[in-house]
């Protein structure tokens, strides 16, 4: 297998490597402490061979004219990071009981813990954003042509994602259990319902009975809160490895450049 | 490939020159390992899945019990309007396990249908036919009116305007000896005013729709 460029760093930066102890003087705990970072570093890097991986990962060859809108995957990457993590605070205070204990665990969260109204702020408006996020990068593999081959699989991935996406930002809003999260989601099962011969029966799936139960509600946290992001973790694994595997598109615009022999002289 | 296959025709491990076949064997000691260790991963799988997904459909096949429910004496409803009671339908889950349902005594005048005789109270529910949002007694236009998408029915719960794909749903009802009117549980008509067993809003039920939207496992019609 052939050995993978350097990272590009560019050679002022680099300068020479400081050796500890010499005619650069005495070692410095500075010079130490650098010693034994990459020390550590070698000590991973030797078993795990994880520095190449981490190589064809980040120092990626891209076309000429990629712009801001590639960046819109990384912004949706990080939209989902920010929900996982405020979800696993909020999850810390919330309580799934519906006589009365989950809008009063939401209700303690935005007015009485400490910043709680700040990080419920950031779940409930993130969610907006990761939606938007999402589909404007779907916007942007549309328009720049970038799901035709070889990359068909992973917009299907993606389509997948944003389903996801769809399904978190639908269970999510039961939790606070106010008037407009059950009548809301009373809405929104039933539009489920709807689905000739299977829609009753995935009604009944996802209130888990016949009616709005007891149950209805953990039953949407669990979903919200384990089962989906579980799947939205794996899938964005694979669009990630296919991104990196196959490279970004160069936008439409773009011309690909001919070798010099090929060139005619214009008359 | 072709070739391959053809030159180990035979089925006994002996003709295909296997070291250490047996007489009389027909199965690889190797094919043997996998299927048997396939086939216990298979069982390990099943034994896993089946009772989780079990777990998670069984409350489909649940049938509800039939509950009774007094809502008030007979002196408190009349003929020609409705009056909002409100029933509970899951005692488990507090405020959010009530329903208002409009109740009236059943009217010859009115209620000519022949599906509704031997009724003693026509009991409609508050739950629109089009997507469940809780539709309103409006006394001066004689109209049930629902907030969410402007879903309109007339006195005997029959969509005139609107979404809606079916009438209200409405409650069985009878009097106990108390002399207390007491609902039932749930059902659903169609346009006809025909009884079917209770389904869920947005689910039509003329022509096809009953085909279409099944009654659940678990529910029945008295």
């Amino acid at each position: 297998m052939p050995k993978l460029p350097a990272p590009p760093v560019p050679q002022a930066l680099k300068g020479p490597p400081p050796r500890p102890g010499d005619e650069n003087g005495k070692a410095t705990p500075l010079d130490h402490a650098a010693e034994a970072g990459i020390t550590v570093v070698d000590w991973v890097d030797e078993r795990t061979s994880l520095s190449g991986a981490a190589r064809w990962l980040m120092f990626r060859k891209v076309p000429k004219g990629t712009n801001w809108f590639y960046t819109l995957g990384s912004a949706t990457l990080f939209a989902f990071l920010s929900q996982a993590v405020t979800g696993v605070f909020l999850a810390m205070y919330y309580r799934p009981d519906p006589s009365g204990g989950a809008y009063e665990s939401i209700r303690y969260v935005t007015n009485d813990v400490f910043l709680g109204q700040f990080v419920r702020g950031m779940h409930k408006w993130g969610a907006s954003v990761m939606v938007i996020l999402v589909f404007l990068h779907m916007g942007r593999t549309f328009f720049w042509g970038a799901y035709k081959y070889p990359r068909e699989l992973n917009w299907v991935i993606g389509v997948v994602l944003l389903i996801l996406t769809l399904v978190m930002g639908f269970t999510g809003y039961l939790l606070p259990f106010d008037q407009r999260a059950y009548w809301a989601t009373i809405v929104g099962v039933n539009i489920n319902g709807t689905g000739p011969l299977i829609g009753p029966y995935l009604s009944d799936f996802l209130r888990g009975g016949s009616e709005f139960g007891a149950t209805t509600l953990s039953r949407f946290y669990a979903i919200h809160m384990l089962l989906v992001p579980g799947a939205i973790i794996a899938l964005i694994g694979a669009h990630l490895y296919l991104v990196t595997k196959l490279g970004t598109t160069a936008p439409p615009w773009a011309k690909a450049e001919q070798p010099e022999e090929l060139r005619e002289e214009e008359i | 490939m072709a070739d391959r296959r053809l030159k180990h025709k035979s089925k006994y491990t002996l003709d295909r020159g296997i070291p250490g076949a047996f007489e009389g064997e027909t199965i690889t000691r190797r094919r043997f390992m996998v299927g048997g260790a396939n086939a216990a991963g298979a069982v390990a799988t099943g034994a896993i899945v089946l009772p989780a997904l079990g777990f998670a459909v069984g409350p489909i096949f649940k049938s509800t019990p039939v509950r009774w429910e007094a809502v008030g004496p007979e002196s408190m409803f009349s003929l020609n309007n409705y009056i909002p009671v409100v029933l509970t339908l899951n005692p488990a889950i507090g405020e959010a396990g009530k329903t208002t349902v409009y109740v009236r005594k059943f009217n010859a005048a009115i209620d000519t249908d022949p599906y509704d005789k031997g009724t003693p109270y026509i009991a409609i529910t508050s739950r629109c036919a089009h997507l469940g949002c809780p539709v309103r007694w409006v006394d001066a236009a004689e109209r049930f009116i629902c907030p969410c998408h402007g879903g309109v029915y007339d006195l005997l719960g029959r969509p005139v305007g609107g979404p809606p794909v079916r009438p209200l749903d409405r409650f069985y009802t009878r009097v106990n000896t108390a002399g207390d009117v007491e609902l039932g549980p749930r059902f659903s008509v169609n346009s006809e005013l025909r009884r079917f067993s209770p389904r869920d809003p947005g689910e039509p039920l003329d022509g096809i729709g009953q085909y279409l939207y099944p009654s659940r496992p678990g529910a029945q019609k008295l």
